[in-house]
Formats: structure tokens, C-alpha cells, sequence
């Protein structure tokens, strides 16, 4: 049994609400995480006490928000075990963080024909920034494959698919089936063939302990709205090695130290890729989400998120007519499934009409469901909030849906 | 449960009976059920309706008399009633007479406004949206 007592809800305003006259069950943490109260408060204390412009601000104010936001940094460099805090750059999100490598170490390093290497996993966001890059520099895309409903890469060749590659990037946890990716394995051997490499953290951070020199990337990335954090901030993880290689991503304050009419000289990195006003309450956001995580423990976190994953997953088998995708070991905490005959969009409407939150869709891997021949599948995710008695309500409300859909 | 209903009125009198999600959504895929069938042939990509997460499809056959018949169909039940119902506000309407039509005061007439997404109202506006366009074209043709 997990080791996460149930009072931990209390903690998250937004957990204790009925929806359509039912007590809440979210399930789509994948999508996003509630918030708890420690990290609504570090919001509301830097505006309330610290807000001011960072960085170059001569007066006490400024001092304190660049204290909270270069705070932040050396907690983000601490969670996952970076070597150092210039390695953290903040974006916005994931979503942000691969564009910017794309945009910056992308565009300076891949030519014609250089060989992208993805999984048929990816999300869009870790695909369409690479098919941008593709279109203007001709380097070319190649994916390795997934095996079918379980959902684990086919590395049988893998020997083949990394021949030739500059760069692999490749997703920790897939977002759609919640299969876990061997990343360690996976970045060691395209590293031997001197390719770069980068990690979708999206769905790990938060969920595992995260330690990139185990890992053993030159990029992660992750967002804080999927940790408990605030939307609008993330991080990238970036070797300081590669960051001086790396042209600017976007102009303007902060991110220059001499500007004159013609040209101008950069800052050192990070600060070189991190251009205008930064979000700084996001920052003192995820600096108290980070802290709230690793108080309950990264372990536990883990644990408790699988087992109710395995559980859903017992329990969804009992259903006559369903498919459920994912493997049965290595994963993370979400389940995913359809029913024969009743489309996705059918069930999640009816179960949120009972207060159970679900996803449904392509979950932004259409490629991925292409493949599996389903337009669209119902995911179930969940977080160390999230109860087993939660998964018994979720199943109830799925029996009496079927009924009704049948 | 679903009978012949001639009017919007005579289904909105049902819905405000029904009361309680249940019996409304109930009712809702009883007139999906009850729909027309849609020839295969006719569920093309020509014919699709994108803005809803399941699939659409829909085609307006102008008669003699002037009056436009729809045919429409989706693969998700409740989309299928919400179709029912648009017929019923819709077809069997001169190209003049559904371009009068305010199809959102019809619907929010069965207070499901409140029971369906955002995503899903969109597909419900994609839906009223083509209908739309479609007599527009029809009524050029005249």
C-alpha cells in the first residue's frame, strides 16, 4: 500500500469541489497537476512582498526577485541533480524548451541530411519542432518504431536506426501509453556514435527521481504545470558546453551585454537564451512545488502513481470489449484504453456528467494512434493525490456510461 | 423512448420533463439511434465536419420544391443526437428560411449548454456553421 497518507488532499483547494453534483475525481494529471497551497502561497507572497524587474534593479525589491528567481534556478539544478545552475535555462514550458534547442543547437549543428532520430511515441510537441528544423535545414527524420498495444520501443535494431544520427530525442515517459523509456541505455549508446542528446521529461519530472548525470543527456527538459507548479514556467537542462556553442534564441533585455545600433554582444549563458522579462512568480512557483515534491519523496511519488495505474488497469479488465494500450511493467501512472463500439468522446462526456475527469483523443501523438489504427483513445492519470478508492468510483461510473451506451 | 417529434417545441417540453442528465442524455442517443442512415459513400472527406473530437459528416440535397434535406452522421452517439436535434431545427428548410434560423436559440432551448464541454459546443457551432454555409451555397445556386 502506498505510503502517501489521504490527508495530503487537503493540501489542494481545487481537489475539494463537486462537479455536477459528484465529488471530483481527476484523473487527467498528465494534461495538467492541481496545485497545492504552498505553492499558491509563494505566488501570492512574491507579488504581495517582492515583485520587481530582475537582475539589473538597484533597489531592495529587485534584489529580492532576482533572489527568488536565481533561487529557483539552483533548485531546478538540484532536483534533477544538474553539475551546474548555468545548465538550467527557463522557458516556458517543454513545449518551449525543444523548440529552443531545435531553434538554437538545431540550427547551428544539423545540415542536409543529417539524421534526427525520434520514437513513434513522441509528442507533438518533441515532433513538429524537429519537422520545422527539417524544412529548413533538410535534415531528415527517423523514428523507432513501437511494438503495438504495449507500447514499448522495438530496440531490436537499434544498431541500424542509430547510424548516422546527430541527434537523438526521445520522450521518459510516453504521455499516451505511459510506457517508461529505457533513457540511460538509449543516450549511452548514441552518445558512443557522437550524437547529442535530449529527454522529454514532461511526464517524469515529478513523477521519478530525476538526475540527468545518471541519465546521461546534453538536453531535459520539463514543465512545472504538470509538478504542481504554475503554467507559463519550465525548464530546459542544457550542458554549459553546448550552451556556448549555441546562437541566441530570441532577442532582447537580458539577454545581451552591449547593445549598439548595428550589433550587439551577448550575456552569458543561461541569461543569453533567456530574453525579456522573466516569469518570476512562475519561478517562485516552482520553486515551492519542487520543495512540497521532494518532501513527500520522488520514490514515493513513484510508487504510489504505478500501483494506481496497476490497479485501474486490473480493474478496466474486467470490461467486456475493451482494449487497453500500455505495457504491463515500466510505466508511469496512466492508463489508457477504448471500448469496442463506443467512442471516447461518448464516455468521457458521460463520465464527467459524474464528476470523473478523463481525457480522451489523440493526446497529441496523433502519429502514435495512426499507427495503432484507433482515431482516438480515454486516458485515465494519475498523481500521488489521486486514491485507490478514486480508481473504485472511476470504474463504477464507467459501468453505469457502457450501460447507458449500449 | 424517442417518438416522431414535429416540433423544437415538442422536444424542448421533453428535455425540461426529463430532468435529471441521465434520462436527458438517455433520451439524447435515443434520437441519434433513430436517425436517417447516411450512405457510406456519402461519408467522405468532402463531407466532413472538423471541430468536434469524433468524426462528422454531412451533406444538405436541395429538393424540387426548393426545401434542403440534411443527411448527417457522426461515429459517437451523443454527437448523433445533437445532429437529431439540428434536423429538426434545420431540414426540410429552404436555403432562405435555415439562413433565418438561429440555431443557437434553438439549442440553448434544451439547456444542454451547461452538460457539454466547450470542445464540444464547438463542434455543435462547427456543425450550425456548416449547415450554414452549405444552404448559402445552395441558395446561390437557385
Amino acid at each position: 500500500m502506498s505510503a502517501i497518507p489521504e490527508r495530503i488532499r487537503d493540501d489542494f483547494p481545487a481537489l475539494a469541489q463537486e462537479i455536477n453534483g459528484h465529488p471530483l475525481v481527476y484523473f487527467d494529471n498528465a494534461a495538467t497537476t492541481q496545485k497545492p497551497r504552498a505553492v499558491l502561497d509563494a505566488i501570492q507572497k512574491y507579488y504581495e512582498h517582492d515583485n520587481a524587474n530582475v537582475h539589473r534593479g538597484i533597489h531592495e525589491l529587485s534584489n529580492r526577485a532576482t533572489a527568488t528567481y536565481e533561487g529557483a534556478r539552483d533548485r531546478v539544478a538540484q532536483f534533477i541533480n544538474a553539475p551546474a545552475r548555468e545548465d538550467i535555462i527557463f522557458t516556458r514550458g517543454t513545449t518551449e524548451a525543444i523548440n529552443l534547442v531545435a531553434a538554437t543547437w538545431g540550427a547551428a549543428n544539423l545540415g542536409a541530411g543529417d539524421v534526427i532520430l525520434l520514437t513513434e511515441l513522441e509528442h507533438h510537441s518533441n515532433l513538429v519542432p524537429w519537422q520545422l528544423l527539417v524544412e529548413r535545414t533538410g535534415a531528415q527524420l527517423r523514428f523507432i518504431p513501437v511494438t503495438g498495444d504495449e507500447g514499448t520501443l522495438d530496440l531490436s535494431v537499434i544498431d541500424n536506426l542509430l547510424a548516422g544520427v546527430k541527434l537523438l530525442s526521445l520522450t521518459h515517459i510516453s504521455n499516451a501509453l505511459g510506457t517508461l523509456n529505457p533513457v540511460a541505455e538509449l543516450c549511452a549508446q548514441a552518445q558512443a556514435i557522437g550524437a547529442v542528446t535530449l529527454v522529454d521529461a514532461a511526464q517524469s519530472a515529478g513523477h521519478l527521481p530525476l538526475d540527468v548525470q545518471a541519465i546521461g543527456c546534453d538536453f531535459l527538459a520539463f514543465s512545472g504545470h504538470k509538478l504542481c507548479g504554475p503554467t507559463g514556467i519550465g525548464a530546459l537542462f542544457a550542458r554549459r558546453e553546448l550552451q556556448e556553442t549555441m546562437p541566441p534564441y530570441q532577442g532582447g533585455g537580458e539577454m545581451i551585454s552591449k547593445v549598439e545600433f548595428h550589433k550587439s554582444e551577448f550575456n552569458v549563458p543561461p541569461h543569453k537564451f533567456e530574453a525579456g522579462t522573466p516569469n518570476v512568480a512562475g519561478a517562485a512557483g516552482l520553486h515551492a512545488a519542487l520543495d512540497y515534491l521532494d518532501a513527500i519523496g520522488l520514490d514515493s511519488i513513484h510508487a504510489h502513481d504505478t500501483e494506481l495505474a496497476q490497479y485501474a488497469q486490473e480493474q478496466l479488465s474486467g470490461f467486456e470489449g475493451i482494449r487497453i494500450f500500455g505495457p504491463a511493467a515500466e510505466r508511469g501512472g496512466l492508463v489508457s484504453f477504448i471500448f469496442e463500439n463506443v467512442h471516447a468522446l461518448d464516455l468521457a462526456t458521460l463520465a464527467d456528467q459524474q464528476g470523473v475527469a478523463i481525457r480522451i483523443g489523440h493526446h497529441c501523438t496523433q502519429p502514435l494512434h495512426e499507427k495503432l489504427g484507433v482515431p482516438a483513445t480515454a486516458r485515465a492519470s494519475f498523481y500521488f493525490y489521486n486514491t485507490r478508492s478514486e480508481v473504485d468510483r472511476f470504474i463504477e461510473v464507467l459501468q453505469k456510461v457502457i450501460k447507458l451506451l449500449k | 423512448m424517442a417518438t416522431v417529434l414535429n416540433s423544437m417545441d415538442e422536444l424542448a417540453d421533453n428535455f425540461e420533463l426529463l430532468g435529471d442528465w441521465e434520462s436527458r442524455f438517455g433520451y439524447l442517443i435515443d434520437l441519434g439511434k433513430e436517425l436517417p442512415p447516411m450512405d457510406a459513400a456519402d461519408q467522405s472527406e468532402a463531407n466532413r465536419v472538423y471541430g468536434c473530437q469524433a468524426q462528422v459528416w454531412m451533406k444538405l440535397m436541395p429538393e424540387a420544391d426548393g426545401r434542403i434535406t440534411i443527411v448527417a452522421n457522426s461515429d459517437a452517439f451523443i454527437v448523433k443526437g445533437l445532429i437529431a436535434v439540428l434536423l429538426m431545427i434545420y431540414s426540410g428548410k429552404t436555403a432562405q428560411e435555415i439562413l433565418d434560423t438561429d440555431g443557437q436559440a434553438q439549442l440553448d432551448r434544451l439547456q444542454l449548454a451547461g452538460h457539454l464541454s466547450p470542445t464540444r459546443k464547438n463542434g455543435l457551432f462547427a456543425m450550425v456553421q456548416r449547415v450554414r454555409e452549405l444552404a448559402q451555397t445552395e441558395g446561390a445556386e437557385v
